[in-house]
């Protein structure tokens, strides 16, 4: 199968009727290609990221779904060496212009990674360092952002009475909400998850999970995960990759029982990955 | 077990011995001679100490006195060589882990930094004699001040650079994901999680220039009187241990065991201090 069918497969598949014509799409991948001094490790993606909706990124190690990920706020760029050719739209405008303002894209393209990484400062002081940086509050709105921040992320009711305390005595699944409030504190548009329960136990992984679920309502999602469970759990969209190229695209139900690729079936049921 | 193997284990357990037997002769030969240096300078020490010290200056020949332009004057040149030295290497310290981590040219400012790290203090001694005594036309604490930032510089440029390394990377990304710039990142939240580590190096490097002698011969030289003047010479705890540990006078042979009791025990503080601060780090990042 070539790359153009891919395409014109992964494109029709977001086109196709129910739920998908309902919501635009936020995020277009269009001829992405990537690479790591000079190793091409994506090629030629072609992918639509729904509005409001989860899509999640599956795939064996190694595929290129997290680098298709760091894409998307362009964090890749702050390490030598990395190049990303081709197109990518967030609301129409091209992300991968260097014209497009990198500060206005980390606004609206918010992050979630793998390890839990509070920053060495108060619960509090946390959640505000991303939000003084665009907005001059006074002290009052600003604890009112806050709260109203670690309430989205179903973090205030553990967290209310310590606010001045450091984060870093929180457990790895409080921390990990806590950087999700972080990153929803800043009021962005999208939000982007790294694998952002592999370093958690199970119970903390369902908080997550409902989490994600929850925050649908107000942000575009997009999750890589190497879990097909959590995948197939709560996502509305799938996408498959293997070998740095885009296998498969389409509704997650669709994805799990009829997935209309070999390699697709293969990798979900377990024979490779 | 079978008969081959309980041989083996024999012969293993022989091996084993034996190196553990080197092994721990090597450890008790190092201490030995560690522990009769700390003994004899704290019997000796503990005996000649006396209040005058700390008041009353050094002495002429045969008379008694104290170390207090001593005292005095090594406080003042270290606290000055470490702020001088500390902001330099903090942010030369900066460049290489966050600004050229991978370059050549980063590569190659750690290698000359490790170089001055080991160079004999006398060559430092000797450099800025030519480049300030010789021009300033007379010795001077501010040329001791300046030679002993030297040492403490290539201190503070490693621990920076190391501390910062040790800040996952992931912080890094998650701070610029916000579209923060990477100069407030660097100052705002590395700098806070790498700070235990940056002031332990910076204690280290003032354990270190407060038992420096040779730099200070050439440069501060030594002052038998009360002087705050940075601009004229200057008398330093170890000058004064040296000289008064080569003359034949006992009262000087008394002030030169109590000198350097007090900076071994300076030492050991400092030390403690910064031991301290990294075990605290350490139950922090647990």
């Amino acid at each position: 199968m070539t790359n153009l069918n891919l395409a014109v497969a992964a494109s029709l598949n977001v086109t196709t009727p129910s739920d998908q014509a309902t919501s635009a799409a936020k995020i277009t991948a269009r001829n992405l290609d990537f690479y790591y001094d000079g190793f091409h490790a994506l090629k030629n993606i072609r992918m639509d990221i729904p509005e409001k909706r989860v899509t999640a990124i599956i795939g064996p190690s190694g595929c290129g779904k997290s680098t298709l990920l760091r894409i998307f706020n362009r964090i890749y760029s702050i390490y030598p060496k990395l190049e990303a050719r081709g197109e990518v739209l967030l609301d129409g405008e091209n992300i991968l212009d260097p014209r497009y303002p990198l500060n206005r894209l980390r606004s609206k393209v918010g992050m979630v990674f793998q390890k839990p990484v509070p920053f060495p400062m108060s619960i509090f002081d946390n959640i505000a360092y991303g939000i003084k940086h665009y907005e001059k509050l006074s002290r009052a709105d600003m604890e009112v952002r806050v709260e109203q921040a670690l309430r989205q992320a179903a973090i205030w009711d553990e967290v209310k009475d310590k606010l001045k305390g450091s984060a870093l005595g929180l457990s790895g699944g409080q921390q990990q909400r806590l950087c999700i409030a972080r990153a929803i504190a800043l009021k962005p548009e999208v939000i982007l998850f790294d694998e952002p329960t592999s370093a958690l136990d199970p119970i903390a992984t369902g908080k997550i999970e409902q989490l994600v679920e929850e925050l649908k309502k107000d942000f575009t999602i997009a999750i890589v995960t190497h879990n097909m469970q959590q995948a197939a759990r709560c996502s509305d969209f799938t996408a498959f990759m293997y070998l740095g190229e885009l296998i498969e695209f389409g509704e997650t139900e669709t994805m799990f029982t009829r997935p209309s690729k070999q390699q697709t079936e293969d990798y979900i049921t377990g024979r490779f990955g | 077990m079978s008969a081959i193997s309980e041989k083996l284990y024999r012969r293993r357990r022989f091996k084993n011995g034996v190196a553990l037997v080197l092994a721990g002769a090597a450890t008790l030969f190092g201490l030995f001679w560690l522990v009769w240096i700390l003994w004899t300078t704290l019997v000796n020490g503990i005996g000649a100490l006396k209040p005058e010290l700390f008041y009353q200056m050094t002495p002429p020949p045969g008379s008694d006195g104290g170390l207090a332009n001593a005292f005095f004057g090594s406080m003042l040149m270290s606290l000055l060589a470490i702020v001088l030295g500390t902001p330099v290497g903090i942010l030369a310290g900066t460049f290489l882990a966050e600004y050229a981590r991978r370059s050549l040219l980063g590569e190659s400012i750690r290698f000359v930094n490790d170089i001055l790290l080991s160079a004999p203090s006398i060559v430092l001694g000797l450099f800025v004699y030519t480049l300030v005594v010789k021009q300033m036309g007379h010795f001077s604490g501010l040329a001791g001040a300046i030679t002993l930032a030297l040492i403490v510089l290539p201190v503070v440029v490693r621990t920076t650079d190391e501390m910062l390394k040790l800040v996952p990377s992931q912080m890094r990304e998650a701070a610029l994901s916000l579209g923060v710039p990477q100069w407030k990142v660097t100052v705002q939240v590395l700098y806070r999680s790498a700070l235990p580590g940056i002031v332990t190096g910076v204690l280290l490097a003032l354990a270190r220039i407060s038992g420096e002698t040779a730099p200070l011969l050439f440069t501060a030289l030594n002052n038998q009187f009360w002087s705050v003047d940075m601009s004229g010479p200057m008398a330093s705890v170890p000058v004064v241990v040296f000289q008064y540990a080569m003359s034949p006078y006992d009262t000087w042979h008394s002030l030169a065991w109590a000198g350097a009791f007090m900076v071994t025990v300076f030492v050991l503080c400092t030390s403690l201090i910064a031991r301290a601060i990294i075990a605290r780090r350490k139950v922090a990042n647990d």
